[in-house]
């Protein structure tokens, strides 16, 4: 017992040494907190050296780099904010910006960027942080859907390979899909599409149709509606698996991840997936394997596609808005953005990164995602409020039992609309 | 005892049901050690094999290279053994009174723990951190050592008083008549007789501390202060995407201390104190 108390009482001394006073030394040196999302090696490296060569340049303006995490920001961010112990400059996605934005958590960032930065990124890009009147994110990456195929198969069926210039029609999609399951054998498939996130995937590649779903009226009041544009990429789908049999009806409820052993394999000619997923296949690819990036299909809007590009904003409470705008402009520039789309595999959205050599090449198939990324447009829903229940009640089961079999084009209309109508409009009232 | 007596193929069913279950128990920790010891290539086979075909360290290599994960395993210990520490120096005495004095006490303290377990993190996770930063606790190791107490507390109680109602108040009576006092027969009669169940309940303690991450997650700000749970989370991308190796090297590594502490303890928990305490 004795043993024990005096363990005890040496654990309390050690953590009255843990308490907090973390404000840092009264110095006269600003200090920033920056949480950062990256995770893969390459990207957490590049945000550190950035960083570390801000820190080294600017003595009097000091940034704490501390890790998020992707899986449980929004909770994270809700509860510091709460307590007003929010980081100063945050990394999010900006479809998950609206509730922080509309909240007057985030600053507006209108007054405080610099002109350089504010004409580098195009104005689809800054479409995707605004909400209502003000700019609450600089957006700097995004990722694409792209097609990753197996060269081989893909070669060896003899049909026509797209290109971001000549893509495939989404009609042509189909029926390439058919040629390539015949030609590939029993018990295999042209296309795995991993759908455990059924609806982005059918929002933002429905664009390329000219799919919206949702529409602002005068009033500003948003109502869903399901037009035979919004069903092309939904009933593609639906035909692939359901009737055509050219894609498993096993990985509709997978991650991306999940059909990677199946691809790798040889099971699955082609995956639709977002551009980073380069990264996990460049890594785990056996040898010998060749694996190409195609542009997604195309519609009645061309290559175009919904993106929620990653964001850092500034935090409303923060005392030191104009010096992490300066972070923000530093971290930013053309060169570093270059080195930010790399370490994470995606594209930058700023037009003087996007035009560096380093992401047109054909190397692991950059030159595609680059000649795509002008078509890229805000994802259709994000500032949508009442989205996230519309997307988690409604349409994710609708979706779910529509790409199954187990439900009808009519019945998932009508749950998309009259169901996400009733929702929508208890975010609108008043 | 011949009651007890069971046929040959009912003790063999017994044993089964008792494999299978084991296996159940066992198999993810097993694949999870499986995984940590493969190569890339390797996690992404078609056919996965349990023992890799070509095992390596890398994704430790990787882990320990990425991530302060010795760090974030010392703030992990210190804050688990504390607040089983402290959950168990606080529960003991009072599950002590409550189980021997019923009353509205044991009434209220039972009710205690009901509704306390019915709360779910996210309900008073925003309250707390409220509370904890005008006591200028957030982002302290120590705060979080209070939270974890707190938490833990109900739960701890329940089980003591379990384990105080079954130590036979007659050998407290039996020792006053022999002339010790209230502390003598507490310290020599009774605290002996409750080392297994307060083992146990510092255990339950010590895994809930060293497993928890939501409010780790929210309550330390810093890199220098977070704990093993937060910092696994590093390792998971965007739409579930995780870096499966270094992560399953990185979790394995972190079921360990859990395994040796109950590895230590569990003669404590299951050494049978009572056996011959009273005679049957």
């Amino acid at each position: 017992m004795r043993r024990v108390l005096a363990l005890t009482a040496a654990l309390l001394l050690l953590l009255t040494g843990c308490t907090a006073a973390d404000d840092g030394p009264d110095d006269g040196v600003v200090r920033l907190r920056f949480q950062s999302l990256a995770w893969q090696k390459e990207s957490v490296d590049a945000n550190r050296q950035l960083v570390e060569e801000w820190n080294a340049a600017h003595p009097d303006v000091q940034v704490d780099y501390v890790q998020g995490s992707w899986d449980s920001v929004h909770d994270q961010l809700l509860t510091s904010f709460e307590g007003g112990e929010a980081p100063d400059i945050i990394h999010d996605a900006s479809d998950d910006l609206a509730d922080f934005a509309y909240g007057g958590l985030l600053a507006d960032l209108r007054p405080l960027l610099s002109e350089r930065l504010r004409a580098d990124i195009p104005a689809r890009s800054w479409e995707a942080t605004t909400f209502g009147e003000g700019v609450y994110g600089v957006p700097f990456l995004q990722e694409p859907r792209v097609l990753i195929a197996n060269r081989r198969i893909l070669e060896a069926s003899g049909v026509r390979v797209p290109t971001p210039e000549k893509p495939w029609s989404w009609t042509e999609f189909r029926q390439v899909a058919q040629d390539l399951t015949r030609t590939m054998g029993p018990g295999r498939y042209a296309v795995a599409w991993p759908l455990k996130e059924p609806v982005s995937v059918s929002l933002n590649l429905g664009v390329s149709d000219g799919g919206r779903l949702f529409h602002r009226g005068p009033d500003g009041r948003v109502t869903v509606d399901f037009t035979g544009a919004d069903g092309t990429v939904p009933g593609t789908v639906h035909a692939q698996v359901v009737t055509d049999r050219t894609a498993p009806r096993t990985t509709l409820g997978s991650g991306g991840s999940d059909t990677l052993p199946g691809f790798f394999a040889g099971k699955y000619a082609m995956v639709p997936l977002g551009f980073a997923y380069r990264q996990q296949i460049a890594q785990q690819a056996p040898e010998g394997f060749e694996w190409t990036v195609l542009p997604a299909p195309a519609g009645s809007e061309g290559l175009a596609q919904g993106v929620s590009p990653q964001t850092l904003s500034i935090a409303e409470d923060s005392p030191h808005k104009k010096e992490a705008a300066r972070f923000l402009d530093f971290f930013l520039r053309p060169a570093n953005m270059v080195r930010l789309a790399r370490g994470d595999w995606m594209l930058p959205t700023g037009t003087a990164a996007l035009a560096d050599p380093s992401v047109h090449t054909a190397r692991d198939g950059w030159a595609t995602g680059a000649a795509v990324a002008r078509r890229l447009r805000p994802a259709p829903a994000q500032s949508v409020r009442g989205y996230p229940e519309w997307k988690d009640k409604v349409a994710t089961p609708a979706f779910q039992e529509y790409y199954s079999g187990a439900i009808d084009g009519a019945e998932l209309r009508r749950r998309l609309v009259e169901d996400g109508n009733r929702v929508l409009a208890r975010y609108q009232r008043g | 005892m011949s009651a007890l007596r069971t046929s040959g193929p009912a003790r063999a069913g017994q044993y089964l049901a008792l494999l299978a279950y084991l296996a159940f128990l066992a198999l993810p920790f097993l694949w999870l050690v499986s995984t940590a010891f493969k190569p890339a290539p390797e996690l992404a086979s078609l056919h996965p094999t349990w023992i890799p075909k070509d095992p390596t360290l890398d994704n430790f290599r990787q882990a320990f290279d990425e991530q302060p994960l010795l760090r974030a395993a010392a703030n992990s210990l210190l804050a688990a053994v504390s607040a089983a520490l402290i959950a168990v120096l606080v529960a003991t005495p009072l599950a002590y009174v409550t189980a021997r004095h019923r009353g509205r006490l044991a009434g209220a303290a039972t009710g205690w723990v009901v509704i306390s377990q019915a709360f779910p993190f996210v309900l008073v996770i925003v309250p707390l951190f409220l509370v904890l930063k005008n006591l200028h606790l957030i982002n302290s190791v120590a705060g979080l050592v209070l939270v974890y107490v707190v938490w833990s507390l109900p739960f701890a109680l329940w089980m003591l008083m379990g384990y105080v109602r079954a130590v036979p108040a007659e050998l407290e009576e039996a020792a006053a008549v022999d002339g010790a006092g209230r502390i003598r027969t507490l310290v020599s009669v009774t605290a002996p007789l409750l080392v297994p169940g307060v083992v146990a309940t510092a255990l339950f303690a010590f895994v809930t501390a060293w497993n928890e991450f939501f409010f780790a997650l929210v309550l330390l700000k810093t890199p220098e202060k977070q704990t093993l749970p937060v910092v696994l989370t590093h390792f998971l991308g965007a739409e579930g995407v995780a870096d499966l190796g270094p992560l399953a090297a990185a979790a394995f590594l972190a079921t360990l201390p859990s395994l040796v502490v109950f590895g230590l303890l569990q003669r404590r928990i299951t050494g049978g104190m009572l056996a011959g305490a009273v005679k049957s």
